[in-house]
């Protein structure tokens, strides 16, 4: 078996006929890490413990113990992510130092299903970006072409899944931290419906957004990561009781019969002549093998970007106040410490730890919380946010998945937009309003730019109906352009 | 208006030095993001609960009963500063 392309499924199997052993898999992944992550900067810290972790699932099969659908498969964890006895920063220097004194709930399943933690993966700092440039921890390379950006927030993950440095990674979705990523580096990358996967262990952005999920190479390994993650927990109210479907088992390229919504909104925009070409030809795909094109409309995704950034920036501000120099993080030194203002204590601490975006957000939130301004932005942005998710639920009378573009461009060369905030949150235009709505949405590596860079579809689908879109994209899978290659890095 | 005075009253309130450059920034890219994102005021939103959570998912209560998960030694083993079990800070006024 080639360890190096072997899916979830193949080295679990593996494993627990004991025709490799989990130790030996780490091994193999653990040389990956070291060969090649020097070029990508995906890692922020390694397990060190790997190889006795490992051992002890070697040593449970011995026994003859169940130890889950995932035994021995290596997997990287982004940041955001508590992961016990590791550092969980958040790409922010104001949590350099921080351990985990426990496991996300994520981890926490993904343990029991069998996995090897391997490390830690590089992120924009408090998931705040979309090219992984805002990271304490320095900026990732795209694996395709390592002048580029891999996508943000989670392109720590999206980069070591594409250069194949692990089996499995995880990351989080607030306003397309996962879609976008996994399009810019050719992985599929799944936000399940908000309150699918629970939050509990993984640090806060914004918590009526934020949702994790897997960046893999395969749609069957995508679902059956989501099987794994999925689920009520008592530790997060916004946990959802329904029962987890089997999504691996049940999943088919079939998509005859489907109805395949296109949102005028989505189609009028200027996209990148490679982009554009890849959506017409999965649209064309799609025709071929049975399913039905229909014309939907959303109007006020129009003004999602704006929306969301009102939103997340708010909760941000909110969600991290927490970060005083108490507890835990960073603590600016005082020179004198005999007495004190305590507001210098917190400024001045907050401002050395957090990052120029990160202080951009916590401002903008701010000033929409304040007073004065709450009704024409934070409660202005709620009520259009209600009326975005009216509008997809009629849309969804009339069709079974919305395809569009993940984003209107291939990923971009690094610092070329990170000057310029504005532009860079519209490059998120595509992908927002799915969670403002809190519905599924996927990216399936579909299309390859003239330059050699992957490009994925972005499939949208009802909350809870995981099943539709994972069909879809499976079916798009089949016939990808991406199917077979890989990055250079390799 | 998004000036230098309103960037100091903002960072006073969010507990956030930012130094005199800093303000010269955000004051501009704040306004030009601002004046973006003002375009959702048009919306006629008359009468619309604003959605705070985005699915529908029943409350849910956890039995109010004091379980020992961490020790204290572990809850402070992150601090800056500590002294024994407790959080250290400089004294203030």
């Amino acid at each position: 078996m080639d360890l190096t392309f072997a899916s979830i499924s193949e080295i679990s199997d593996a494993v627990k006929a004991k025709k490799v052993s989990a130790k030996e898999v780490t091994k193999h992944f653990q040389g990956r890490i070291e060969n090649l992550d020097g070029k990508l900067n995906s890692f922020t810290s390694k397990n060190e413990n790997a190889l006795q972790d490992a051992e002890a699932i070697d040593s449970r099969i011995a026994k003859g113990e169940d130890v889950g659908p995932m035994a021995g498969v290596p997997f990287g964890i982004k940041e955001m992510l508590c992961a016990k006895g590791m550092k969980a920063t958040a790409g922010s220097k104001i949590l350099e130092n921080f351990v985990a004194p426990y496991d996300s709930t994520v981890v926490a399943r993904l343990k029991k299903a069998g996995i090897v933690v391997m490390g830690k993966l590089n992120q924009d700092e408090f998931a705040m970006g979309s090219s992984n440039e805002t990271s304490y921890f320095g900026a990732v390379k795209n694996p395709w072409n390592l002048e580029c950006v891999p996508g943000g927030s989670s392109g720590g993950s999206a980069a070591a899944q594409a250069a194949r440095l692990v089996v499995g990674t995880i990351g989080t979705d607030t306003g397309g931290s996962i879609r976008q990523p996994a399009s810019f580096c050719g992985v599929v990358g799944v936000k399940p419906t908000y309150g699918r996967v629970s939050r509990y262990g993984i640090i806060a952005y914004a918590s009526s957004l934020d949702q994790a999920g897997p960046m893999v190479s395969s749609v069957k390994d995508a679902a059956l990561t989501m099987e794994v993650i999925s689920g009520f927990d008592d530790r997060d109210s916004t946990t959802t009781q329904k029962a987890v479907p089997q999504w691996s088992k049940n999943l088919k390229a079939d998509v005859k019969g489907l109805k395949i919504g296109l949102m005028k909104e989505y189609m009028k925009g200027s996209l990148h002549p490679d982009v554009q070409k890849t959506v017409e030809n999965s649209i064309e795909t799609l025709k071929k093998m049975g399913a039905e094109i229909v014309e939907v409309s959303v109007p006020m995704t129009e003004f999602a970007v704006p929306v969301y950034y009102l939103v997340a920036a708010s909760e941000a501000s909110s969600n991290l106040a927490r970060y005083d120099g108490v507890k835990y993080g960073h603590r600016a030194e005082i020179k004198n410490l005999s007495a004190i203002e305590l507001e210098d204590f917190y400024g001045l601490t907050r401002g050395e730890g957090f990052g120029k975006e990160v202080k951009r957000r916590i401002m903008l939130g701010t000033y929409c919380l304040s007073s004065g301004y709450y009704d024409a932005y934070y409660n202005k942005a709620g009520q259009v946010r209600r009326l975005i998710m009216n509008q997809y639920l009629e849309a969804f009378k009339s069709c079974d998945v919305i395809l569009s573009a993940v984003t209107t461009a291939p990923a971009f060369k690094i610092g070329e937009r990170i000057s310029d905030p504005l532009t860079m949150y519209l490059n998120d235009i595509f992908t927002t309003s799915t969670n403002l709505a809190g519905l599924p949405g996927l990216s399936v590596p579909f299309g390859m730019s003239q330059d050699g860079l992957p490009i994925g579809i972005q499939l949208t689908a009802g909350h809870f109906e995981e099943q539709k879109m994972l069909d879809v994209a499976a079916a798009l899978e089949s016939a990808s352009a991406v199917k077979g290659k890989h990055p250079h890095v390799i | 208006m998004i000036d230098k005075k309103t960037i100091e009253h903002i960072a006073k309130l969010a507990r956030l030095h930012v130094t005199d450059e800093e303000a010269q920034e955000y004051s501009a890219q704040l306004a030009k993001a601002l004046n973006h994102f003002e375009q959702i005021s048009k919306i006629n939103t008359a009468g619309v609960e604003p959605l705070i959570t985005p699915t529908e998912i029943e409350a849910y209560w956890r039995e109010d009963v004091v379980k020992q998960e961490f020790t204290a030694e572990e809850m402070t083993a992150n601090a800056p500063a500590k002294a024994g079990n407790l959080f250290k800070v400089p004294p203030v006024v």
